[in-house]
Parts: C-alpha cells; sequence; structure tokens
C-alpha cells in the first residue's frame, strides 16, 4: 500500500517541473505545455485528496478543470498561430513589446 | 500489495521523467510526444486512485485531443527546430532552477504541514466499490453539479468562438502559412 | 483728557497723498498750495494745542490722545498714540514752523525742476514721519517715524538720482543709518523685554524699580539706543553720511540735515532722560562721543572748499554739542541749542542755497567773492546767522551755546575738560564761518565773466523765508537767557516737569547761585571767556581771509601735511571702505561663489542628478522580457508561501 502522500508528493514534483519549463525555456509551445502540465499536477492532487476524504465531488471538480483546460488550449493555440504569423518566431524573448 | 508500489513507482517515473524531457527538447513534437507519454503514466496513477472515469477521460480528452490540437499547430507553423540564440533574461538558468527547487520544498512543507491533520498520515478512507466510477461521477455531475457542468458547454462554445476569431486570416493577408 | 493730537501729523499725511497720487496731474501751484497748506496747517494745530498746553497747571502739563490699539498682541502692546508734553511741544513748533518756512522758500528754488512734484510729495512725507516721531507716546511709534524719516532722508538726497554721486549718497545715508537702528532696536528690546511695555509713561515710571541704577541691562538699552542716535545725528562713526548727503537739494539739506532729521537723536535722548540719568558710564560716553565729535567735525569745517561741506560739518560739530549737553545731564540745554540751531543753521543752508541759485549752480568758495554788493539780502541774513552761530551775545547762539558751556563745567556729570574742548571748537566754529563769509561775500569777485553777468538776488519767496529765519535767530535765544545775566530762563523752567526724572530742578539751582555767588561770579567769567576767544578768531579770520589773503596760501602751505589730513576729512571714509566694506564685500563674493553656487546649488543639482541617476538604473527592470517577469513572479508567490508557512 503506497502511502497516500506519496501522490502528493508527486503531485508537488509536477508542478515544479512545470514551473521550471516556464522559465527556463525560450519556445513558445514548450511553456505552453508547461502550463497545462501544471494544469495536470493540479489535478492529480485533487484526485488524491478526493480519494482520501472518500468524496467524488473531486471528481466532478477535475472534469471541470479538464474542460477547461481543452478551452484554454484551443484559445491559447489559436493566439499562438497569429503571433506566429506576425513575428515569424516563437522565441519568447523576442516578445518584449511591454519593454519600456 | 507489492504489485501496487511497483506500478506506482514505475508511473511516477514514467510521469517524471516525461514531463522532464518534454521541457529539454528542442524539437517541439518530440516535447509533445513526451508529454503523451507522461499524460498516460498519470492516467495510469489516477485509475490506481480508484478514478477510473477521470483516468479515462485524461487520455481522452488530454492525450488525445489536447495534445493532437498541438501537434496540429506545430505541424501547420511548420515549428521544427527553430534554433534560439542566447538568452536575454539576466537572471540565470542556474539561478531559476534553484528557484523551482525552493519552490518545490515549500510545496512539499505545505503538504506536510498544512494539508495533513496530526493524527492522519497515511490514512485512506474506506471506499464504495463503485468510488470513481462514471456512473457515480456522472451522478454527482448532473445533481450537485449540474450548473456547473452546463456552464462549461458554454465555456467551450465561446473558446471555440475565440479561437476562430482570433486565428482568421485577414481579408487582405497574402503572407504566412496556411 | 483728550484732544485730536493726531491732526498735527494729519495735515502732512494727506498733503503727500495728494501730491503723490496727483502727480504730474496738477499744476504747480496747486501742488506748493497743497504742501505748504498742510505743514501750515500742522504749525496752526501745533500753536494751538501748545496754549491749550500752557493753559494747564506747571506739573499737569502733558496731553496724551490715543487713537487706536495697533498691537493688541498678548502681552505686547502697542498704540497709535500722541503725547504733547512741553518738549513735544517745542520740537513740534520748531518742526511745524521751520518746515513751513523752507516749503515757502522750496518754491522759489525748486522753481524749474522737473521733479517739482515729487519734491514736495516727499517733503510732506518727511514732514509727517517727524511730526509722529515727535509726537509718538511710545517708542515703537516713535520709531517708525524714525525709519520714516530715514526713508524721507533717502529719497531726498538721491532726488537727482540720476547723478551717480547722489544716489550713492542717498544709498550711503540709508545703509549708515541703518546701522544705527540696528542699536536702536536692541536698546528698544532689552526695554521691553525688562518692562513689558514699551510706552514711555510706563517705562518712565518702572525702570527706576526694575533696573538696577549704573547697572548691565541699562547702561547696555541706553548705549544701543545712542548707537541708533548717533546714526540719525551724524555723530562719530556713523556721521560719514551727512557730508555727502550735499548731494541733495539745497532746501532739503537746511531740513532735514540742519534743522529737523538729525535733531531727532537729541530729541529721543532727551526724552528717556530718565533711563540715561540712571546710567551714568552712558552719559559719559555721550559727553565724551559729543565733545569729540564736535571738535573732530570742526577741524574738518576748516579745510574745506565747498560751502555746503563746510555748513555739513558744522552740523555735524553743532550736534555734538546737543549730545554733550545731554551728556552732563542737561537735556534742557540741549533742546534749547537745538532750537536755536534749527533757527539759525537752516538760515544759513537757505542763504548757502540762494548763493548757489545766484550763481548758477557753483558752490565752490574759491570762485565767489564779492558777492555782498549783488546779493545784499541774502548777505545780511546770512551774517546774523553766522553772528548766532559763533556765539556772539544778544544773538540765539550764545545763549544756547553758553548754556552748554556753563553745564558742561559745573554739572555733576560735566568735567573740565569737556568745557575746555568745547571752548575751543567754539572758536573754530567762528574762525571758519567768518572765513565762510568773508570768502563768499567779501574781497574781489573770483568768478568767471559768465557767471559775474547773472549773478542776481534771489526772489522774494526766497529771500522772505531768509528774513524770518533771521529774525528767529536772533530773538529766538530771548525765552533762554539765564538767571545770572538776569532772565528768568523760562525756556529751561517750561521743560523742567519732562526733565524731572534728571533729578536737576531749576529751584535749586537757583538756590544756589542766590546763596554763593561764587558760582554767578564762574559763569559770568566763563561766558565773557568764550566771547573773547571767539573775537579773536574772528579777528583771525579777517586777517586771514579778507586783509592779507596770501597769508592764508602760506599759512597752507605751512602746514601742508595738516591741511591735506583735514580737506581729507581724515581720510575716514577711505578707512571705512577698507576695514568694513571691502571685508563685507568679498564676504559677500565668497559666500555667493562658494557657497551658493557650489555648495547649495551642487547640492540640489546634485539631488537632481541622484535621483534621475536612481531611475536611470532601476528602468531596466522594465525589460518587456516575459519570461524574467515570470521568474519574479514565481520569487514573489515563494516569498509569500514562506512567510504563510513560518507564521
Amino acid at each position: 500500500m503506497v502511502p497516500i502522500v506519496h501522490y502528493l508528493i508527486l503531485s508537488a514534483l509536477l508542478f515544479a517541473i512545470g514551473t521550471i519549463g516556464v522559465i527556463i525555456s525560450r519556445n513558445l509551445i514548450i511553456i505552453f505545455m508547461a502550463i497545462e502540465l501544471m494544469l495536470n499536477a493540479a489535478n492529480l492532487a485533487i484526485i488524491t485528496f478526493s480519494r482520501m476524504h472518500g468524496n467524488v465531488d473531486g471528481h466532478a471538480f477535475v472534469f471541470i478543470v479538464l474542460t477547461v483546460a481543452a478551452a484554454e488550449a484551443a484559445v491559447g493555440l489559436a493566439i499562438m498561430i497569429m503571433i506566429f504569423r506576425n513575428k515569424e518566431t516563437i522565441n519568447a524573448d523576442k516578445f518584449n513589446l511591454l519593454k519600456r | 500489495m507489492l504489485i501496487e508500489t511497483i506500478i506506482f513507482y514505475t508511473a511516477a517515473v514514467l510521469a517524471i521523467g516525461g514531463a522532464v524531457m518534454m521541457i529539454r527538447q528542442q524539437n517541439p513534437v518530440a516535447s509533445v510526444l513526451y508529454f503523451i507519454v507522461s499524460l498516460v503514466a498519470q492516467a495510469i496513477l489516477y485509475v490506481q486512485l480508484s478514478a477510473l472515469f477521470i483516468g479515462a477521460l485524461l487520455i481522452i480528452i488530454y492525450a488525445g485531443a489536447i495534445m493532437v490540437l498541438f501537434l496540429f499547430v506545430i505541424m501547420l507553423l511548420n515549428l521544427r527546430g527553430e534554433k534560439f540564440e542566447g538568452a536575454q533574461s539576466k537572471i540565470g538558468g542556474g539561478a531559476k532552477f534553484v528557484l523551482s527547487i525552493v519552490f518545490f520544498v515549500e510545496l512539499i512543507f505545505i503538504v506536510k504541514q498544512i494539508v495533513f491533520p496530526p493524527g492522519m498520515q497515511n490514512g485512506q478512507q474506506q471506499i464504495a466499490d463503485t468510488f470513481g466510477s462514471v456512473e457515480m461521477v456522472a451522478t454527482h455531475l448532473f445533481r450537485e453539479y449540474l450548473f456547473p457542468f452546463e456552464l462549461t458547454s458554454i465555456l467551450l462554445l465561446v473558446a471555440i468562438i475565440g479561437a476562430v476569431v482570433i486565428a482568421k486570416r485577414e481579408k487582405s493577408d497574402t503572407g504566412g502559412e496556411i | 483728557m483728550s484732544q485730536p493730537l493726531y491732526l498735527i501729523p494729519l495735515f502732512p499725511l494727506i498733503g503727500f497723498l495728494l501730491n503723490g497720487l496727483l502727480l504730474g496731474k496738477i499744476p504747480k501751484k496747486l501742488v506748493s498750495f497743497i504742501a505748504c497748506a498742510s505743514v501750515g496747517l500742522s504749525l496752526l494745530f501745533g500753536v494751538k494745542f501748545f496754549f491749550d498746553l500752557l493753559s494747564l497747571p506747571e506739573g499737569a502739563r502733558a496731553i496724551e490722545t490715543v487713537l487706536f490699539a495697533w498691537i493688541p498682541s498678548g502681552q505686547f502692546n502697542v498704540d497709535i498714540g500722541f503725547l504733547f508734553d512741553p518738549l513735544s511741544a517745542v520740537m513740534v513748533l520748531v518742526v511745524s514752523g521751520v518746515s513751513f518756512i523752507i516749503h515757502i522758500y522750496s518754491i522759489g528754488y525748486m522753481h524749474d525742476d522737473p521733479g517739482y512734484g515729487r519734491y514736495f510729495t516727499y517733503l510732506n512725507l518727511f514732514v509727517f514721519s517727524m511730526l509722529m516721531l515727535v509726537l509718538a507716546n511710545n517708542y515703537l511709534l516713535m520709531f517708525v517715524g524714525w525709519e520714516g524719516v530715514g526713508l524721507c532722508s533717502y529719497l531726498l538726497i538721491g532726488f537727482w538720482f540720476e547723478k551717480k554721486s547722489a544716489s550713492d549718497a542717498g544709498k550711503k545715508a540709508f545703509i549708515v543709518n541703518r546701522i544705527g537702528d540696528f542699536g536702536f532696536l536692541l536698546g528698544l528690546f532689552i526695554i521691553f523685554w525688562n518692562v513689558g511695555s514699551l510706552h514711555f509713561a510706563t517705562v518712565f515710571d518702572k525702570a527706576p524699580h526694575i533696573f538696577m541704577a549704573g547697572g548691565g541691562l541699562i547702561t547696555a538699552a541706553t548705549i544701543l539706543l545712542f548707537l541708533g542716535a548717533t546714526g540719525k545725528s551724524a555723530q562719530i562713526p556713523l556721521y560719514v553720511w551727512l557730508p555727502d548727503a550735499m548731494e541733495g537739494p539745497t532746501p532739503v539739506s537746511a531740513l532735514i540735515h540742519a534743522a529737523t532729521m538729525v535733531t531727532a537723536g537729541v530729541y529721543m535722548i532727551a526724552r528717556s532722560n530718565v533711563l540715561y540719568m540712571m546710567a551714568p558710564a552712558t552719559l559719559a560716553v555721550v559727553a565724551i562721543v559729543g565733545i569729540a565729535t564736535a571738535m573732530f567735525a570742526g577741524t574738518i569745517a576748516l579745510a574745506q572748499n565747498d560751502i555746503k561741506r563746510v555748513l555739513a560739518y558744522s552740523t555735524v560739530s553743532q550736534l555734538g554739542y546737543m549730545f554733550t549737553a545731554c551728556g552732563v545731564a542737561a537735556f534742557s540745554a540741549g533742546i534749547f541749542h537745538l532750537m536755536t540751531h534749527a533757527f539759525f543753521k537752516a538760515l544759513l543752508f537757505l542763504g548757502a542755497g540762494s548763493v548757489i541759485h545766484g550763481m548758477a549752480g557753483q558752490q565752490d568758495m574759491r570762485y565767489m567773492g564779492g558777492l555782498k554788493r549783488r546779493m545784499p539780502k541774502t548777505f545780511w541774513t546770512f551774517l546774523i546767522a553766522t553772528l548766532a552761530i559763533t556765539g556772539i551775545p544778544g544773538f540765539s547762539g550764545f545763549f544756547s551755546k553758553d548754556e552748554i558751556l556753563w553745564k558742561s563745567f559745573s554739572s555733576d556729570y560735566g568735567s573740565i575738560i569737556i568745557w575746555a574742548i568745547g571752548l575751543l571748537t567754539a572758536g573754530m566754529t567762528a574762525f571758519y564761518m567768518f572765513r565762510l563769509i568773508y570768502l563768499t561775500f567779501y574781497g574781489e569777485e573770483r568768478m568767471d565773466s559768465h557767471t559775474k553777468e547773472h549773478i542776481h538776488e534771489s526772489p522774494s519767496v526766497m529771500t522772505i523765508p531768509l528774513m524770518a529765519l533771521a529774525v528767529l535767530s536772533v530773538i529766538g535765544g530771548w525765552i533762554g537767557i539765564p538767571h545770572v545775566l538776569g532772565g528768568g530762563n523760562q525756556f529751561e523752567k517750561f521743560l523742567e516737569p519732562v526733565m524731572a526724572g534728571a533729578g536737576y530742578h531749576v529751584e535749586e539751582v537757583e538756590h544756589a547761585l542766590a546763596s554763593g555767588g561764587h558760582s554767578a561770579a564762574v559763569e559770568l567769567i566763563l561766558m565773557a571767556g568764550s566771547v573773547v576767544l571767539v573775537l579773536i578768531f574772528i579777528y583771525l579770520a579777517f586777517y586771514l581771509y579778507n586783509k592779507n589773503i596770501a597769508a592764508a596760501g602760506k599759512l597752507r602751505n605751512s602746514f601742508g601735511g595738516i591741511h591735506k589730513l583735514l580737506y581729507g576729512k581724515y581720510f575716514i571714509d577711505e578707512l571705512y571702505g577698507a576695514v568694513i566694506i571691502r571685508p563685507l564685500i568679498n564676504g559677500s563674493l565668497f559666500l555667493w561663489k562658494v557657497f551658493d553656487v557650489i555648495i547649495i546649488d551642487g547640492l540640489l543639482n546634485g539631488l537632481a542628478t541622484l535621483i534621475g541617476d536612481m531611475s536611470r538604473g532601476l528602468r531596466p527592470v522594465q525589460t518587456g522580457n516575459m519570461r524574467t517577469y515570470a521568474t519574479i513572479f514565481l520569487l514573489g508567490v515563494i516569498f509569500i508561501i514562506g512567510y504563510v508557512l513560518l507564521r
């Protein structure tokens, strides 16, 4: 029987890896996928808690989160298409219009 | 129970490994594939946690739809193998790595201190046999969480419209990919 | 009782406002009418109140009117109030009377001047300020008048301000006066701080109880007030402005620098006699400074060639006499001389003005001569004034000057040395005044032919005032004829209640004279002695400047060095310039270039630069780089979680 806390640790680890991915990577696609990874890590945590407390509400919640992730991915990718059309690159460092 | 432990650790290693490899790839297609590996591993973990419906959904929706969408976009924009020049950020990669480690540690602490009330270290509730099955989740969805459920459908509609609007090509736009 | 005393200064104020506001818009005749009428009305009211005063019994001769409370501020209460007692009566009559005469004279003298309206405006303002000064019932209001006359002095000295020497002289007068005023204010502070009021009656009542007689505080206060007096009344060390003040129009010199403004210091000391009697050390200082100035200025006058300069130094010298009188506790004698001096000095200046007017602007006596025939009225009035100033018996100056000399000799506060110096100075006065007469009016005519043709006697509007003053110069002294010559010395008696604080009572002196004819004899001997000395010096002047002019030249050559010293006024101005003014200017330059520009500007500019640099340093934070933002995000999250964890 695996101690249930291990799942939580795993979830935390995945979340941290996602964070590294966001701040280290220069490729926009990678960044986006890392964000999805973070979402998934959170999902894992919810499922774990749901299992801990014997409550199925967590599953419903994850269901919703999954849906939101799908919607977000669609819109995000659409934006990325537009960015690529305008800038011909997906190097995150090139998008510095916020400068000054 | 040993088999459970083995399954857990295998799936865990796969999940983590997939994630790490995903970040380190130059080729975005490879990244997507590693991510799918990680997702499948996570689905195994879900199943082990008796979240049958959600685990299946993960594979169908996430790995099946979202990642395929990613692949489509990557191939559409012909994004393979772009060489990136030096980073412009002043904060070095090492510092960022350290930051993330710190973050992770903090999360562990949260888990340890806040989440667990004293006395309930490894405990798991007794669960029903049908815990996590389609029937059970669906029942909850359509009873207690009907309103959010309907809202998500509207959310999806909005996302579709939004995506189409954003990515639509101007009439006068001649350049760019398809 | 309450009478409208404010009427006295009111009319010149109205005159000032009318002439000032309507400057250039009204014809000259109206300007002169407004100006002279306002002073005339002051004189009339002054006379009226004088008779009112006389109708009061001797001990209660004081009319006080309070117009309103000017500064009612907690413990510091000052009113606009007027005090009319014998002392202010004398001053008001002298000031308004002589001012009136000089106003009439100015109509003629300034007739062709483009600044006619401006002149009378300033002159009225001056009379107003001077009347406020002498009528004030408290020190602060007196100081207002004090400053006012200083301002008018500046305005009128620099009247022809396009001429650099005139504007410089005006500035010099004002600045030197300011130094004196600084002392005056400090004295006022000491008085107020200890007594709690600046009201004359209050101060003079309380002072003997509050200050220790002869103590440091009262000595300091009185010496500081005296410092103000040396500035205003041109004594050592602050007399240097008066000779330069001759740049102004001659009637101004007559009014302000002979008859009225310069006497403010003497008035102030006489008014404060209670305080001065409590500080014998200050009295000694006053007497010494007074007599030293008298002698000092007299010696300078011996060698001057400009007619107005001679008279200016003569004024300084005579003022010295007045202060000497105060210094030997003979305050009423000082005021007496103030009055007679006002008459004959004003006359001397107006006469000089008449001469200058007739000579088309020439002021150097070496180019004059023989004007006796050409300008007879001017000559005779001038001669009368000269006889008065030298102290020829019968004329006003004799009685007043002799009173001072006698009191210097006999008073408890006097000394024989003071008397001796005073006597010698009287001789010198005779000498330089008659030198002036002989050079100007007698002898051969040394002016060029062009000027010679145009010499003319002045118009009546100028000569009538001369004659009026001449009459006053003769009879003005007759109210002060001392007992020893058979007179009743009404003047001293009249002022006695005001000087009572001096502890010097006329009856006591009368008693002394009656009981011991001894001192009466001494007085007569001294009087005779001074007359003899004066006559000797007059003869000397006659010899050198009329009979045997070559001898004067030889005398000058043999005493060449001394003559240079006297002619150059002991080079005091140059001394002040080097010792005081130069270092001050250098100090200011230093402060400006180093302190202001380098330090302060540097500090401010440095501050601005610092902020600019700081912001320039912070700007790179806005990199626009998304990932950096995300990293910082993470950092923030870590901190927050850490904080929550650690709580």
